[in-house]
Order: structure tokens, then C-alpha cells, then sequence
């Protein structure tokens, strides 16, 4: 019995299946292992910034300019991505609530989400999509051509100098680009009623007013402030961790969009739990 | 030889499972010009990155006169950094600022110099590398001498005790590497500080260096004065000078 098990053991096939084991793994182990290196280091950077910006050692014209750059240049976009998400949404249900009698609700039910949920979301991936690459793409050209390097040898700490000034550019315009953002969208959705159902602007604007409170607002506005510490977060960290000249600048600027994006949907599940459902 | 302003005591440094440095140690005199001369990959940048701090060595220490910078904390090396000029191998230069606002950075960011001083001071340190009229053009409109050469700028603009040069004359013309040479004894001479240079080019290093020092496999295995390393018995030493594919230096 030995002897054949022993043969088993040794046999080609079950050595090629315990090569794939572990080789499978090992892969696991690394993921996971890089998984908490990431968590790790992004927890480190923002540690750093939050102190440099509690100390006040802040560069406000730089911090302007990424306003400018950041926030006031994704304006378009955002406006663009909330109007037709505000009308398609006021498309959809509009009409079915006038046929089951609930037109009076429409205003409400379109301000509601687009309040609560799609203006500080959209605005959140479509700054993300934009911005997020953005950084991580200059941070990491910045560190593959020694420009970060020179910084530390001027003496100058990378994090006041860079991700700062990004980080309240981001926690500024962005809590902007949401009110921004949410009114678009919401009047969007208000002339679509009106010219798909006829809902009147009047009955629209009472219904939103009678469902949206202020303190909704401000929610989805702490949900936008979030987001853009994510956003100028996760960008620095990919960008300054960026090594493999041009082509690390790319997978970097890439990483930087698609993690950036999920941890903005998960985020804000987390957030709505606790903001609306939760409380 | 005069008192050392830097030196690296029995460093190891490695990356992942690569060795770079064992057990190296060198001192660098005051007042000269060492150039540190090596293979390509040998770990002569590490050296120049262990003495400003800007890399920690596994084990060992790396001394800025008494201080030891591995015991510093960050706040401690961002001050010496300030004592120190970094020009490195492709200038890197902040490719969103202009020339002029490269070279004026570390006097707007360290000193409180008023910005007609800082815009005076920064020009003057252009025109002693032949950069004046470069003042308002950004970096991507230099040439590759001239972007070395606005570091080199850059790096001493704060009149630094000791400069870092890495590898200032690679990838120019003869005539620029002269000048860049040139640059880098007269700047020496002007700030009365010390040079640490990793250069390939030897006539270069014969022109301007007090001190050589030879690195390989992960230590120094040659240092004096350039006629001394020229007239050193090391075969490996003598390989290298000669530039030939025959000896002890693995290809």
C-alpha cells in the first residue's frame, strides 16, 4: 500500500498538480500580500498629507492652480455627464408614474436620487476617470525622470509640494462640482417631465422641495469630500510608487482610474449604509 | 589629504537579492573633486543617493562631518539636503516651471530673500554656467548640455558645502563634456565646497579630479590622487583605464 502510494506521489501527474497548487497559491499569498503593501502605503501617504496640511504648511498658489486645473476644467464634463443621467432618469420614470397616477412624485423621485446618489457619484468617476489618471500619470513621470529625487535633494518633502495641493484641490472642487452637478441634473430632469409628461415646473419643484431636505445635501456634499480624498489619494500614491519608465507611467495612471473608481462605488455603498439606511 | 566632510563606513546596500554595495567605504577630503569611477550598474549613483540622504544603507553608516545620516530623522535630512547640491545625470529639471524658476526654488523655498534678491541671485548663478538668456525658457527647450548645465544651476545656487555630480558629462559632444568640466572645477573653486563626481569620461576625470576612487563588485578597491590610480598595479584597475576586453573584469 505504501509502495503505491508512494508512486502516486512521485508520478508526473500529481507532481504537475502540486506545481499548480502551490504555484496557485503562492499567487494568492502575493496578491494578498500586495493587496495590504498598497493599503498600507496609501494609509502612510494620507497620514503625511493630513499632518502637512493640519501644520498649515500648505502652498496656496499651487493649491489654486490645481483648483483650476482639477476642478474647474472637469466642469464641463461633469455638467455634461449629470444633465443627460438627470433627463434619462426623469425619461424612464416620468412617464410611468404619470400613467399610474404618481406624476406629482416625479420631481421628487428624480431630485432624491440625483441629490443623494448620481450627482456626488458621477461627478466622483467622472473626476476620477479625469483627474485621478491625471495625477498618478504627472507623479509618475515626475518620479522616472528623478524630478521627485530632486525635490528631496533640494530638500523639499514631496508630499507639501505635490500631493498636498492636490488633495485640497480635490476636497475643495469637488463638494463644488457636486452642487454644480445636482442642479443640472435635477433641471434636466424637470424639463424632460415637462416635455415627455407634462408635469408642470411648478409641481416638480414642490415635489422636490417637499423630498429633499437640506441635510440631504449636505450628505451627499460630505459623500463628494470623501471621494476627493480618495481620488487625489490614490492618484499620489500610484503616481509616486510608479517605477518602468513610460510604460510604468501607463499601467500606473491605469491602476490609479480602476482602483480609484471601484473604491469610490464600494465607498459609497459603505456611506449610503451608514448616511441613510443605517441611520 | 585634507578632513573628510563625507564618508561611508562598511555600507551594504541591496536591492531585493541584488548586492549593490559590501562593505564599502570611502572618505571624501574637503575642498577637492573625487570622482568615483566604476562598471556600468557598479552602485556609483547608490553612493552618490547614500550621501544625500536620499537612500539608507542595510548596514553600516554614512557620515555628514559627525552626524550620522542614518540616525537622522526626516525633518533632520531635509535640513542637510539644503547643505548639499544634487546635479542629477539628466538634470531633472521641474519640467513645469522655467529655468529661471528651477534655479530660483531652493532660495524661495529656504530662504527669506526677497524675490528681486532671489530673481538677482538666481540669474547671476545662470551666468556662471553660460545660461543667463535661458532664464525664461522652459526646460524642454534646452539642449541636453544646456538642461546639465542649469542643473548644475540648480544644485548650487544655495552654495552648498559639498555637490553631487552624476555622470554630468554622459551623452554630450566632446566639446560640451570640456565644458561641462570646465564648469563643474570653476564652480568648485567659486563656492570653496567640495565635488563628488561619477563620471565614465576618464580624460574629463584626469582634468579636473584631486582624488579617484574605484569602485567594484560592491567595493572601493582603488582611491588616491589620479596619477596614483593611473599608476596603480590593481589589474582590474589597469583593465578599466585602458578600456580593454582583456583581463580580470568580467564581461
Amino acid at each position: 500500500m505504501a509502495q503505491v502510494l508512494r508512486e502516486v506521489e512521485e508520478s508526473p501527474a500529481a507532481q504537475a498538480v502540486e506545481r499548480v497548487s502551490v504555484g496557485v497559491l503562492a499567487s494568492i499569498g502575493r496578491r494578498v500580500s500586495d493587496s495590504f503593501e498598497y493599503m498600507g502605503g496609501l494609509t502612510i501617504l494620507t497620514w503625511e498629507t493630513l499632518k502637512t496640511i493640519f501644520r498649515l504648511r500648505i502652498r496656496f498658489a499651487e493649491t489654486l492652480n490645481q483648483c483650476y486645473l482639477l476642478g474647474y476644467q472637469s466642469l464641463i464634463i461633469v455638467l455634461l455627464t449629470s444633465l443627460f443621467t438627470g433627463m434619462v432618469f426623469s425619461l424612464e420614470s416620468a412617464l410611468t408614474a404619470v400613467q399610474y397616477g404618481f406624476g406629482s412624485f416625479v420631481g421628487g423621485i428624480v431630485s432624491y436620487t440625483v441629490v443623494r446618489e448620481l450627482g456626488p457619484m458621477l461627478s466622483a468617476v467622472v473626476v476620477a476617470g479625469r483627474c485621478c489618471a491625471a495625477i498618478a500619470a504627472e507623479l509618475g513621470s515626475m518620479e522616472v525622470t528623478e524630478q521627485i529625487e530632486a525635490l528631496k535633494s533640494l530638500g523639499l518633502a514631496p508630499v507639501r509640494f505635490l500631493v498636498v495641493p492636490r488633495l485640497l484641490a480635490l476636497m475643495i472642487m469637488l463638494p463644488l462640482l457636486t452642487i454644480f452637478a445636482d442642479v443640472i441634473g435635477v433641471k434636466g430632469g424637470q424639463w424632460i417631465a415637462y416635455v415627455q409628461a407634462h408635469i408642470g415646473t411648478q409641481d416638480f419643484m414642490a415635489s422636490a422641495r417637499q423630498t429633499v431636505g437640506f441635510e440631504d445635501v449636505v450628505k451627499g456634499l460630505f459623500k463628494s469630500l470623501i471621494f476627493g480624498i480618495v481620488i487625489a489619494m490614490i492618484g499620489a500614491y500610484q503616481g509616486l510608487t510608479t517605477t518602468g519608465g513610460a510604460a510604468g507611467v501607463g499601467k500606473s495612471a491605469t491602476n490609479a482610474v480602476v482602483t480609484c473608481i471601484i473604491v469610490i462605488f464600494i465607498l459609497n455603498f459603505v456611506m449610503s449604509y451608514f448616511l441613510y439606511a443605517g441611520a | 589629504m585634507a578632513q573628510p566632510i563625507a564618508r561611508l563606513e562598511d555600507v551594504c546596500v541591496s536591492f531585493g537579492e541584488r548586492v549593490v554595495l559590501q562593505n564599502c567605504s570611502l572618505e571624501v577630503p574637503e575642498g577637492s573633486i573625487i570622482c568615483i569611477i566604476g562598471l556600468s550598474g557598479a552602485g556609483k549613483s547608490t553612493i552618490l543617493r547614500l550621501l544625500d540622504g536620499l537612500l539608507l544603507p542595510n548596514t553600516g553608516h554614512v557620515y555628514l562631518r559627525e552626524h550620522d545620516i542614518c540616525h537622522m530623522r526626516e525633518s533632520q535630512l531635509i535640513e542637510m539636503r539644503t547643505k548639499i547640491g544634487f546635479a542629477f545625470q539628466f538634470a531633472a529639471l521641474f519640467d513645469s516651471m522655467t529655468v529661471g524658476e528651477n534655479v530660483s526654488l531652493p532660495l524661495r523655498e529656504h530662504t527669506t530673500l526677497s524675490e528681486k534678491e532671489i530673481h538677482e541671485i538666481a540669474m547671476h548663478t545662470l551666468d556662471s554656467v553660460g545660461l543667463a538668456h535661458t532664464y525664461h525658457n522652459m526646460p524642454s527647450e534646452l539642449s541636453g548640455g544646456m538642461l546639465k548645465r542649469a542643473g548644475f544651476a540648480r544644485a548650487v545656487v544655495t552654495n552648498p558645502e559639498m555637490v553631487l555630480f552624476d555622470e554630468p558629462t554622459t551623452g554630450v559632444d566632446p566639446i560640451v563634456t570640456h565644458l561641462l568640466t570646465d564648469t563643474i572645477k570653476r564652480l568648485r573653486k567659486q563656492l570653496n565646497s567640495t565635488a563628488v563626481v561619477i563620471s565614465h569620461d576618464l580624460q574629463s576625470i584626469y582634468m579636473m579630479a584631486d582624488y579617484v576612487a574605484m569602485l567594484f563588485e560592491g567595493a572601493i578597491i582603488a582611491y588616491g590622487t589620479v596619477d596614483e590610480v593611473r599608476k596603480s598595479t590593481n589589474p582590474i584597475v589597469q583593465q578599466f583605464l585602458q578600456g580593454s576586453e582583456v583581463g580580470p573584469i568580467p564581461l
